[in-house]
């Protein structure tokens, strides 16, 4: 790749592709061919940057130059500017929101600076698609020193040194979890990876899978040769269509350079990967609904023990692992077990990566050492809260975890210390939510969510969140009556008591935890038939407060219905019998005037 | 060989019918694999009508109850017809933070249909569907295969408009 005076590391995942990338490139090819530069100058697809929101991002190499919301239109500027005199093109750089700055070099935007790359090592880095570039930052190197001249039990030793726990979510121990498999007796072992991200509000693993597949397939290259498995399996949502069509090509080339397949690298060792689509079931995240579901059957847990290690996918030794889990894996067997340790808290190491989302300036994926405190994460690296709005709570854990307000914000990111505030690390979806957002309607939310995803099997789950989610909806409606909070309670304490497998366990976190932090907000909703957030449509009267109006105009240009008249210098007036209730108005009012 | 009759089904033409076959028998022999089996039948055909679940289970070797059971428990799986154009409303989190349900309630009250609806004469199908990947631009939703991102309540419909 280096013969080309400027390398253009185009982003090409999905969040790009959505804002345009495609076009873009095509546009650019077009008039860099047009220009005569298509020769020294070269634009390489690459998968997810992580910074989504400004799609779509483009970094000049070897520059650093960044630039970001690319439309068709600034092509002929961008190439005649910068490409052919040099002078980079300023009205395409990043502007921080606070102080209004253009940054032109990528290192120097906050969003990236307080990062620490290590599962996205490569992101926005490399063609994706192409395993020379992989193989020419470093990879299968880990795959090669794994093979050759490290022993199944060093290989479990180094990852247990590096203390990495699982990313997926629970945190178990990786190395631990390898040498129970190491230690099963049995020919025929299975290393599985987890691809089903099922929170719905991440796609970490997604990101990952779709700029640098190759750093998964060694990962379970290495996992396979600590457990003397012949046979992996990538689990995969379908609906993350380019992340397989990525993973299938990048199958494909491993076996052309004999990096899968029989005898890798001439050590002997015979190792195959086959993708399989997950068909839509939350719960098949759970390991051994995961193995059922290859197995072809319906995706249903069952009690453990015995846990896979001993007997898994078709009752033979297996190991899952979650994607990112598995993508910092090269680097440990390279870098060393204490290299990897190095930074982190004392019994969380590492990094952990996070797909920032929902009421913050910088959406994106992050990676950040473990340590850090939740406020950088949210003010440094996420650029704080948009439009002036006031920060309510991040969500971490989905529909597993809990919510953290603004005063427990210093807490770092440690599995332990997350946990004592009532929320996980789960596995990276960090939603923010400002004033605006109803938490009485967020734990309905997920509810609603975990209630449709119950898999039915245990009654206390299936029944019992049943009745939670109709409570929930009770008192979201105005029909709340003292008690119903104790009642939520008591069946969050039976449902997590008798649960069989995770989903049922944590599916009252959300609730708890809003109640924990958020209790007046259920009060409200329940005593005053207020919803404090304005979110709560039985609890809205649909009118305008003459007081706070600033007879601005904007509800009634906003509304679908005909139902507010309004004339300059006259507050609006809203006919309740034409409203139909869509919320415009509210969400346009800038004066919290519509009550 | 076996010479298979195809059954009579108005959505599912001859030749999908051999598209079915050659499916079925390159996955016959792979453990495990009627999902992927039931995947590509409904990626031919559109969604799963009953004679196509019981072919594939005759086909496959596998009791029809197992089939259907497999069928019913994955929500990627449709039993019921789907619309010309399907809107895919993304109700992960952060679009829900961000008002996916706004949205959907602009979509209901101009089409007549909720969440899981198709329209009687076909032509918009309604779903809801978790992350789709694309949060920076939330509140997201997929029409046929184009994304329309930064989504505004009181525009969806001008969008949709453009789908017959
Ligand atoms: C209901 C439920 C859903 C889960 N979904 C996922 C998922 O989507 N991705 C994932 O990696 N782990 C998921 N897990 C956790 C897995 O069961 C398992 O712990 C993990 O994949 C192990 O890999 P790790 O140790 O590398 O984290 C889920 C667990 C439960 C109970
Ligand atoms: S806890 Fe819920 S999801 Fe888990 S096995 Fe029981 S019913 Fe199924
Ligand atoms: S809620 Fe919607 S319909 Fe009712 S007044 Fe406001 S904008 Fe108009
Ligand atoms: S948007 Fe608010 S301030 Fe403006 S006219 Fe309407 S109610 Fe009054
Ligand atoms: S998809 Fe381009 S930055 Fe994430
Ligand atoms: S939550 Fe809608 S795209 Fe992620």
């Amino acid at each position: 790749m280096s013969k080309n005076r400027i390398q253009l590391m185009l982003c090409g995942g999905t969040g790009c592709h959505s804002t345009g990338s495609k076009k873009f490139e095509a546009a650019l090819q077009k008039e860099l061919e047009a220009k005569g530069l298509a020769d020294e100058i070269k634009i390489i697809e690459t998968g997810c940057n992580g910074f989504c929101a400004v799609g779509p991002v483009m970094l000049v190499q070897p520059e650093g130059i960044f630039y970001q919301k690319l439309r068709v239109e600034d092509v002929p500027l961008l190439v005649e500017e910068h490409f052919l005199k040099g002078r980079p093109v300023k009205k395409l750089f990043f502007v921080e929101h606070a102080s209004k700055e253009s940054i032109p070099n990528m290192n120097d935007i906050p969003f990236f600076s307080n990062q620490i790359y290590r599962a996205m090592k490569n992101k926005g880095a490399i063609d994706p698609e192409v395993i020379d570039e992989y193989i020419a930052r470093d990879g299968y190197f880990a795959a090669a020193k794994a093979l050759n001249d490290m022993t199944p039990q060093q290989i479990v030793d180094e990852v247990k040194t590096s203390q990495i726990r699982g990313r997926g979510g629970a945190g178990f121990p990786t190395g631990m979890k390898w040498s129970f498999a190491a230690a099963s007796p049995g020919e025929e072992k299975y290393v599985l990876c987890n691809a089903d991200e099922g929170d719905p509000g991440a796609f970490m693993d997604r990101s990952l899978l779709e700029s640098d597949p190759h750093a998964i397939l060694e990962g379970m290259l290495i996992a396979a040769k600590a457990i003397n498995a012949r046979q992996g399996y990538i689990y995969c949502r379908t609906e993350y269509q380019l992340a397989i069509r990525r993973l299938e090509i990048a199958i494909k080339q491993a076996k052309e350079y004999g990096l899968l397949g029989e005898n890798i690298l001439n050590s002997g060792f015979t190792f195959n990967i086959d993708i399989y689509q997950g068909a839509g079931a939350f719960v098949c995240g759970e390991e051994t609904a995961l193995m059922r579901s290859i197995e072809g059957k319906r995706g249903m847990p069952r009690p453990r023990p015995p846990f896979p290690a001993l007997k898994g996918l078709w009752d033979k030794p297996t190991i899952l692992n979650n994607v990112e889990t598995l993508a910092n894996i090269p680097q440990i067997i390279l870098n060393g077990g204490e290299w990897y340790a190095s930074i982190g808290t004392e019994r969380s190491k590492g990094t952990k990566v996070f797909a920032l989302s929902g009421d913050i300036n910088n959406i994106g994926l992050v990676e950040v050492p473990m340590g850090l405190p939740i406020r950088k994460l949210i003010y440094d690296i996420g650029g704080g809260v948009p439009d002036k709005k006031k920060f309510k709570a991040v969500q971490l854990g989905g529909p597993s975890g809990g919510c953290i307000p603004e005063h427990k914000l210093d807490t770092i990111i440690d599995y332990e210390e997350i946990a004592k505030v009532g929320a996980i690390m789960g596995s990276g979806g960090a939603i923010v939510m400002d004033e605006n957002t109803c938490m009485v309607d967020m734990a309905r939310f997920f509810m609603d969510f975990i209630q449709e995803e119950s898999c039915g099997k245990c009654t206390p789950c299936r029944e019992g969140t049943r009745r939670m989610l109709e409570l929930l909806e009770k008192i979201c409606d105005g029909h709340g009556e003292d008690g119903d909070i104790e009642t939520l309670e008591a069946l969050s304490e039976v449902i997590s008591q008798s649960a069989l497998c995770g989903l049922g366990q944590t599916a009252a976190n959300p609730v708890l935890s809003t109640l924990r932090f958020f209790r007046d907000e259920y009060e409200a909703h329940i005593k005053d038939k207020v919803c404090p957030a304005k979110r709560c449509i039985a609890l809205l009267k649909f009118e305008v407060d003459p007081e706070a109006c600033k007879k601005c105009g904007l509800c009634f240009k906003a509304c679908p219905a005909d139902a507010i008249t309004w004339k300059k210098k006259e507050v609006a007036l809203i006919d309740k019998d034409k409203c139909v209730k869509c919320m415009s108005c509210f969400d346009k009012c800038k004066f919290n005037a519509i009550f | 060989m076996t010479i298979t009759v195809h059954p009579n089904h108005p959505d599912v033409t001859e030749e999908m019918w051999d598209k079915i076959d050659t499916i079925i028998q390159e996955y016959k022999t792979i453990p495990g694999s009627v999902i992927s089996v039931l995947r590509l039948s409904q990626n031919n055909v559109g969604y799963l009508p009953t004679p196509l679940i019981d072919y594939v289970a005759v086909g496959m070797g596998l009791p029809s109850s197992q089939v259907f059971g497999v069928a019913t428990f994955y929500s990627l799986f449709s039993l019921k017809p789907k619309g010309r154009h399907i809107i895919k409303a993304c109700t992960g989190t952060a679009c829900y933070v961000k008002g996916i349900k706004e949205v959907m309630s602009h979509i209901a009250n101009k089409y007549g249909i909720k969440e899981g609806d198709t329209m009687e004469d076909r032509r918009f199908t309604l779903e809801g569907v978790r992350c789709l990947g694309a949060c920076g631009l939330a509140p997201v939703m997929i029409v046929s295969e184009d994304i329309h991102g930064n989504l505004k309540p009181d525009e969806v419909v001008n969008i949709l408009e453009d789908y017959k």
